[in-house]
């Protein structure tokens, strides 16, 4: 009985690292369309005012694949972590925006 | 090693005991006798400010004298006094609140005391080498940049050092507080100390990286040649203001958020009440914390920022007062119907609510912008800031010596002193403060060396200045206490009080691993529900068994000193470069240590079953 669910977890959790493991090469494939993207925009000399946006929303998307497809923070468990990293953004941010709009407007 | 507690001891195996110690609870005697020390010095201080300015015209101090007392004395009543003493009082009874053993990083608890400590003596040197920094608490730019000598630079090092520890020892009480709950200690069964400490840490965390940086540039800018505050050279002298507003907000809830946790407790002890609204004063707490990020900009408002960013801020800034009302509200409300023992805990704590508001009042006021012209760097901002962090977290931090010293000693503090000391204090604070909001509104401005005779400020002034005496009375008869106490060395018992949460359960002294077995907690006030509804003590969460404990280490104290030494070459490299090898060796005194320990293993030891079953550590 005790062998028999531990097979299935075993198997359970071998079908779960595989999904894992896709979702991680694609998410690896992904980044580096991202970065010849970027470097190709550069290259092609398009207007700076379309590259560096464009290249900041795709780095943002990166940082949150290497948050939760690498760093696991899709898992269970991590809802704090997440809860003070985006809390810690938030604050950043607001220095930021206040930087931006009050001082060297 | 593991019942050397036991024993009696000679003085330097007991220097030695604290100059290594991971233990919180003699880490919270090291911030208290550190951050005694230095609220002293800062007293010192304050009594040659008030005394210069009793009388109109006066010559007491010389002029640059008086703005190195005013600097030094705000300086050290934050960084070094209010916040060590705060961070006594959470290390004392966080982790016995919540029923651990200690900290989760017991090292780094011992590394962000000395660096600390180590800071704030780097800061107050400047004193015997030429001169204290004279640029006001806040260092705005260009008065900090161009001030001539050093002090300034000792400000921006100890500043710096002291910060770093600050930041550790909050990070430290984040992991405890949420990794190290005893079973059943579910968030919303913390006490309200446990709370208001959790978020003092979170706001730490996310504040003291704005100081950080605003010292790193004014660093480069003094000793480096860097001129990120200087126009002239395409710079920005109001990025400081921001930055240090971003984390000087911030920090004034730093210090009074735990001062509020700490009434709770106390009030709720004390009226033999549950607290009222348990759940609306955690919102109320973490409310205030994630508000304070946004109205840093209410000390900026003459600086120029335009009408849209001072509405913006001026209504944050109100905003406050809500969760704050709610709080006090609450604290009547847990007051009202209960059976009141007026202590001198509890003495403090019903003269903190009505003093404290009288100071929020004053908030509101400075808070509408367009009043604040008239108001600001008048003496009404001083009335104000004084009656929120005297009238709050120094009557907070008397209470909660009075209220814990059981924890930390052993002993308790005369009943009949501890009283005698209140009310000289108590009245000697309202005759100081309140009458300077007339100052203030008569036009008196603030960090003014001297005022002239026959403008109407003659008399508010010297009343000021007897109240400052009497304030120096009562903290006197504090002491006086606290030698008369450990003279006696009477022990008391683990619950003095009567108490309702989990280090009531334990006896006083703790043992050093605090619970023998971890308790079960069953509800909000753990220990009052075993009173009500068990035998009285807690339950055992766990059977006895083997503790582990970390083991002592001097390495935080070398790492710091380290990078006291590194201070000094920082400061005096910009005389002369040689002075970079004092910096370097100082450096590498840092590195080295930390080097040694990453690759040395310290597994700490074992407190055995069968030594505990005989008693061990207990006293
Ligand atoms: C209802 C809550 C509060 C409001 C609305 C409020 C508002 C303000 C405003 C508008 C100022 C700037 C005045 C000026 O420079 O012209 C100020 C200064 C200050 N406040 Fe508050 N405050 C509140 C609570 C507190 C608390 C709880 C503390 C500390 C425990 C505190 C500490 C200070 C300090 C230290 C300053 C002066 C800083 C300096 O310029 O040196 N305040 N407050
Ligand atoms: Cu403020």
């Amino acid at each position: 009985m005790a062998k028999n669910t531990n097979s299935t977890s075993y198997e359970f959790y071998k079908q779960k690292n595989k999904e894992e493991m896709k979702y991680q090469l694609i998410t690896f494939a992904l980044m580096i369309i991202f970065t010849l993207v970027s470097f190709g925009m550069v290259i092609a000399e398009y207007n700076p005012m379309f590259t560096i946006p464009v290249i900041i929303l795709l780095a943002c998307v990166q940082v949150g694949f290497q948050l939760y497809y690498f760093m696991h923070m899709s898992h269970k468990g991590h809802g704090l972590p997440a809860l003070f990293l985006y809390s810690g953004v938030f604050v950043a941010l607001l220095t930021v925006l206040a930087m931006v709009t009050i001082v060297w407007w | 090693m593991s019942t050397a507690t036991a024993q009696k001891k000679g003085f330097g195996a007991t220097l030695w005991d604290y100059l290594t110690t991971v233990d919180h609870k003699k880490i919270a005697i090291l911030y208290l006798v550190a951050g005694g020390i230095f609220f002293l010095a800062g007293g010192l201080e304050a009594m040659l400010i008030r005394i210069q300015l009793a009388v109109p015209d006066n010559d007491f101090v010389s002029a640059g004298l008086y703005n190195q007392l005013i600097t030094m004395h705000g300086t050290t009543m934050i960084f070094l006094a209010a916040m060590p003493l705060i961070f006594a009082l959470m290390n004392i009874a966080v982790p016995l609140q919540i029923g651990a053993r200690d900290v989760a990083f017991p090292f780094l608890n011992s590394l962000g005391f000395w660096l600390f400590f180590f800071g704030g003596v780097l800061l107050n040197v400047s004193w015997f080498t030429g001169g204290a920094p004279d640029a006001g608490w806040t260092a705005y730019a260009p008065l900090s940049t161009t001030s001539p000598g050093h002090g300034v630079d000792y400000y921006v090092m100890g500043l710096q050092i002291s910060g770093a520890g600050t930041l550790i020892g909050g990070i430290n009480f984040l992991v405890t507080i949420v990794n190290m709950r005893a079973p059943g200690m579910t968030y919303m069964r913390m006490p309200l100390f446990t709370w208001t400490a959790f978020v003092t840490s979170v706001l730490i965390l996310f504040a003291f990286p704005a100081l950080t940086v605003g010292l790193f540039l004014m660093m480069f800018d003094r000793m480096f040649g860097a001129n990120f505050f200087d126009p002239q050279m395409g710079g920005n002298h109001v990025i400081w203001e921001h930055l240090f507003w971003i984390f000087g907000h911030p920090e004034v809830y730093i210090l009074v958020l735990p001062i509020f946790g700490l009434f709770s407790d106390i009030i709720s002890t004390f009226s033999k009440k549950r607290l009222f609204g348990y759940s609306a004063m955690v919102f109320a707490v973490v409310l205030i914390g994630f508000l304070g990020f946004m109205v840093w900009a209410h000390h900026m408002f003459t600086t120029g920022l335009g009408p849209v960013a001072n509405s913006i801020f001026a209504i944050a800034t109100m905003a406050i007062a809500v969760p704050t009302g709610i709080k006090i509200f609450n604290w009547i409300f847990t007051m009202w119907g209960g059976s009141i023992r007026m202590t001198t805990p509890m003495l403090w704590t019903v003269a903190f609510i009505p003093s404290f508001t009288l100071g929020g009042f004053g908030g509101v006021m400075l808070a509408a912008a367009a009043a604040d012209y008239q108001y600001h760097d008048t003496y009404f901002v001083v009335a104000h800031f004084h009656y929120v962090i005297v009238g709050g977290v120094v009557f907070g931090v008397f209470a909660g010596l009075h209220y814990w010293w059981p924890k930390f000693f052993g002993t308790m503090l005369s009943e009949k002193l501890g009283k005698l000391a209140f009310w000289p204090f108590f009245i000697g604070f309202h005759l100081t403060f309140f009458i300077q909001h007339f100052l203030g509104l008569m036009g008196m401005p603030r960090r003014y060396w001297k005022f002239l005779p026959n403008q109407d400020l003659d008399l508010g002034n010297l009343v000021s200045t007897i109240g400052a005496f009497l304030m120096a009375i009562g903290a006197v008869i504090f002491l006086i206490n606290v030698i008369v106490t450990s003279v006696k060395g009477e022990k008391v018992s683990g619950d003095p009080w009567d108490g309702r949460t989990l280090e009531w359960s334990i006896p006083s002294p703790p043992p050093f691993y605090n619970f023998t077995q971890t308790p079960l907690v069953r509800g909000l006030d753990p220990l009052w529900i075993e009173k009500r509804q068990g035998n009285g003590k807690m339950t055992p969460a766990e059977p006895l068994g083997d503790i582990h404990m970390p083991n002592n280490s001097f390495i935080p104290f070398v790492m710091s000193l380290g990078l006291f030494i590194a201070g000094f070459g920082f400061i005096y490299q910009v005389d002369d470069k040689n002075w970079l090898i004092v910096g370097i060796a100082g450096m590498l005194i840092t590195l080295g240590s930390m080097f040694v320990r990453s690759v040395k293993d310290d597994l700490g030891y074992h407190i055995h079953k069968e030594d505990l079953e005989k008693g061990a550590g207990s006293e």
